[in-house]
């Protein structure tokens, strides 16, 4: 969508949409951060949203902040023609659903609250949480792979 | 009221924008990335790279304000200790990121993209997060 540079070594990487897409989401976390004096982190957020959790921002502002991810996913897919992504199947859905929710309120993040807002702060928690959970990931996707199993048509 | 929901509200759009700009809602541009032994992507370090540095300038500014803009005053977690419980959450949270190529902001986002695709996905996280809630009684 953002001409700019390539990285020759991996043609297929955007590297310009990335870097203004990763300042974006910067700046809706410092907005969050500033205006509001909360962590921009999605997987409490939601649970706040829904009632898992208790503690956070107020109910309503959680229901803002998680309306606003569809409505400016929306406005760029609309801007930039339409996206049609890939998605895994119903099954490895619902089981990485299920891990993703249990492993971010044990972890007490994601990549948002841990790998955004906690690394960009220097907090150990944080750096460490997101080297587990990239760590978990490489090594789930390399062995899925080892094993023949594609998730993505 | 609008003070108070507005900025919310903005940003979790301008998080969603950053989000589909990024590639972040494309499975496949996450799962390239962790793919390291195989044909790597490295777009999502641009991501995360762009969104820490515009927010280690917001942390410096935090130590200049007394108070939040909108709010009263700034509630930020001030744990520092490593458990088992925050190592082996973060775990399971990369094996099921790395099953689909999605954790919660995106999958949010794509309920617009992919909306009976991303819809499994969150039912099924919320669903994870209610049974920790269940199993430990309320958090």
């Amino acid at each position: 969508m953002i001409a700019g540079f390539t990285l020759s070594a991996f043609p297929d990487a955007a590297p310009m949409n990335g870097l203004f897409g990763g300042i974006l989401i910067g700046l809706a976390a410092a907005l969050m951060l500033l205006g509001a004096g909360r962590i921009a982190g999605v997987s409490g957020i939601a649970a706040r949203a829904t009632g898992i959790s208790d503690s956070g921002m107020s109910k309503s502002s959680a229901w803002m902040f998680l309306i606003g991810l569809p409505v400016g996913a929306a406005i760029v897919a609309f801007a930039s023609g339409g996206m049609e992504p890939s998605f895994a199947s119903p099954v490895f859905l619902i089981v990485a659903g299920l891990l993703v929710g249990v492993g971010t309120r044990l972890g007490s993040g994601c990549t948002s609250g841990h790998g955004v807002c906690g690394v960009s702060r220097l907090s150990q928690r944080s750096i460490v949480a997101t080297l587990t959970f990239m760590a978990a990931g490489i090594a789930t996707v390399a062995l899925m792979n080892a094993a023949g199993l594609e998730v993505l048509p | 009221m609008m003070r108070r929901l507005l900025p919310p509200l903005l940003s979790g759009s301008l998080f969603g924008a950053g989000l589909a700009l990024g590639g972040m809602t494309d499975p496949a541009r996450v799962r390239g990335f962790l793919d390291i032994f195989g044909d790597w992507d490295p777009t999502l370090a641009f991501v995360m790279g762009g969104a820490v540095i515009v927010m280690a300038i917001a942390w410096r500014f935090r130590e200049h304000m007394a108070h939040p803009l909108f709010a009263e005053k700034f509630s930020l977690p001030d744990r520092s200790d490593l458990t088992g419980r925050l190592i082996g959450g973060s775990a399971l949270f990369g094996v099921g990121w790395g099953i689909a190529g999605l954790c919660p902001g995106p999958g949010i986002a794509a309920l617009v993209i992919e909306p009976a695709s991303a819809a499994i996905f969150v039912v099924s996280m919320l669903a994870g997060m209610f049974l920790v809630r269940l199993v430990e009684g309320s958090a």
